[in-house]
């Protein structure tokens, strides 16, 4: 008789989504980028790729035992790190540089601050920060990739990227077949558009964030004076747009959250873009917007069905 | 307050309240000089100088320093060691006042100096007072080499200035990756502290300069503090 009374505790209502699943949606939809890198740049972005998502993975693994928790590798976020990372540098960059990135997002952003679901920036970005800041140089130098116009080449090695380029150099379709230098998973738009809209349909990802930056992006290259299409094609917007600023964790919940968000990282791309003396500003605007995200979700909190907003004067 | 050994009031200021590491006062110099070794080994000279001179001065004139005006003499005397130990070390070590530039005269308002003067040179006698500020002296100089050593160690591939790596990580050398090792050096120094068995005080009237003239009569420890003199 007992066992025909089934008690539970609520939810009783479950989805089927599970961390593993959602990683596994954005593993799928940044191949077309990976592979696009490969055929780009050639087999040494595979071997970046694979070096970074090896080294995650264990350090991931390495620093959950030293901390005596609970082993969470399953859960494919390290292996989403790192393809990020490696997507975010450019491709002849040393593999000691790629690894020592690997160790400030794994580590120091991510697991000392608790692991997946507790990082205050996202793991990747930070990382290429890091990088940016420390190494220069070698992160800044940007091999030219295959059929890239010869204009753009400062030497037979080296092309610059579509930011830093004179004008005139690229066109639109050179941008978005990824005929320019660049990051290796940045430099084409097509693959990161057709990656976004897989994450869209799947429901992984709210078209607000990306939609939303992308459009004040472009409304603020028009007030600044820049071209707005090139300006979105270029450098790591979509990428940054579409995977970066996304993340569960350093974005907000509420939607008008995410708007002002989305609007935040837009105005301060093309600022930074248009005069600061660095070519890229996608990641330090995804990286400040995120350090403000817990205040913007404190300003949108939406109001609880059936709440009555009090009159003035009125106390308690 | 049981009277301590001479030699805990040296000892303390090491480890176990160490000004930076644990009480977290002086931060300022301490990022901002750590950049190389011989810096950080010439601000905590400097420091600890100032900080002998001035709690031996401070302990013998703390009955005739009146407690209202308290704060404005301690700042007086402390300034005019520093003026002290500013000429000399421009004198005798220019290179070094180049490297730490502002930061030299600025060890007047070092919360260091400052805090043990409240806290420990105006109610004590001199010679614990001295050895205070010699130990706290220590605890500042060994934990701005530290951080000097590694930041110049993995910033510029150098240690005291001679080339040693070839590899530069140059955040180290810039304010994030200071207070990157700040946080791991007092991760450390907890680390430290908690294994040794006590488990650091964390009351918020410890150490705090101001418990003496406390109001909040609700507060525990001042409740203690009454019923002992009571007794």
């Amino acid at each position: 008789m007992e066992n025909m009374l089934r008690v539970s505790s609520s939810p009783h209502f479950r989805s089927n989504d599970t961390t593993r699943r959602i990683m596994l949606d954005v593993i799928i939809a940044l191949c077309p980028a990976a592979v696009a890198s490969c055929v780009i740049f050639g087999w040494r972005s595979l071997v970046l790729i694979a070096v970074c998502i090896a080294t995650c993975v264990l350090l991931e693994y390495v620093s959950r035992k030293i901390m005596k928790r609970d082993n969470t590798i399953g859960d494919l976020s390290a292996i989403v790190t790192g393809l990020l990372l490696a997507l975010n540098l450019p491709v002849d960059i040393n593999p000691l540089i790629a690894m020592f990135g690997c160790l400030i997002a794994i580590v120091v952003v991510k697991q000392m601050f608790g692991g997946i679901g507790m990082n205050f920036v996202n793991p990747a970005l930070a990382a290429r920060i890091v990088l940016l800041v420390s190494f220069p140089g070698p992160m800044m130098h940007w091999v030219k990739a295959l059929g890239a116009p010869k204009a753009a080449a400062i030497d037979a090695t080296t092309a610059a990227t579509p930011l830093a380029a004179e004008p005139g150099t690229y066109s639109y379709i050179d941008l978005l077949i990824g005929r320019c230098g660049g990051s290796i998973g940045e430099v084409c738009a097509i693959a990161l558009i057709l990656g976004g809209i897989y994450l869209v349909i799947r429901k992984v990802i709210s078209p607000i964030i990306p939609c939303v930056y992308l459009a004040t992006a472009a409304l603020m290259s028009l007030i600044v004076g820049l071209d707005p299409l090139y300006q979105l094609l270029s450098g790591g917007l979509l990428l940054g747009a579409i995977f970066m600023a996304t993340d569960y964790t350093t974005s907000p919940v509420t939607k008008w959250g995410k708007v002002i968000f989305a609007c935040g990282c837009g105005i301060f791309t093309i600022l930074l873009r248009a005069y600061s003396n660095m070519p890229e500003g996608v990641s330090f605007s995804i990286l400040l917007m995120n350090i403000l995200v817990p205040h913007i979700e404190r300003l949108t909190v939406p109001r609880t069905l059936g709440y009555v907003k009090k009159a003035k004067g009125d106390k308690k | 307050m049981a009277k301590k050994s001479l030699f805990k009031e040296f000892s303390k200021g090491i480890i176990k309240e160490n000004p930076v590491l644990c009480l977290v006062l002086g931060t300022c110099p301490t990022l901002a000089v750590t950049t190389s070794a011989s810096n950080a080994i010439g601000m905590g000279v400097a420091a600890t100088a100032v900080l002998v001179c001035s709690n031996a001065v401070i302990s013998l004139l703390r009955k005739f320093i009146p407690d209202k005006v308290r704060i404005p003499a301690y700042i007086t005397i402390i300034a005019g060691f520093v003026s002290v130990v500013q000429m000399l070390v421009k004198a005798f070590a220019p290179a070094i006042n180049d490297s730490l530039g502002i930061y030299l005269p600025l060890i007047v308002v070092n919360c260091i100096i400052l805090g043990r003067a409240e806290m420990f040179a105006g109610k004590n006698p001199v010679l614990p007072s001295i050895l205070d500020g010699l130990g706290m002296g220590v605890g500042f100089t060994a934990a701005l080499l530290a951080m000097g050593i590694i930041r110049e160690l993995l910033g510029s591939g150098s240690l005291f200035g001679v080339q040693l790596i070839p590899l530069q990580i140059l955040i180290f050398i810039l304010p994030p990756g200071g207070f990157f090792v700040f946080g791991m050096l007092i991760m450390i120094a907890n680390k430290l502290n908690t294994r040794s068995g006590k488990k650091v005080k964390t009351t918020p009237c410890d150490g705090c300069p101001m418990a003496d003239n406390c109001v909040d009569k609700n507060c525990d420890n001042v409740k203690k503090e009454a019923t002992e003199n009571a007794d």
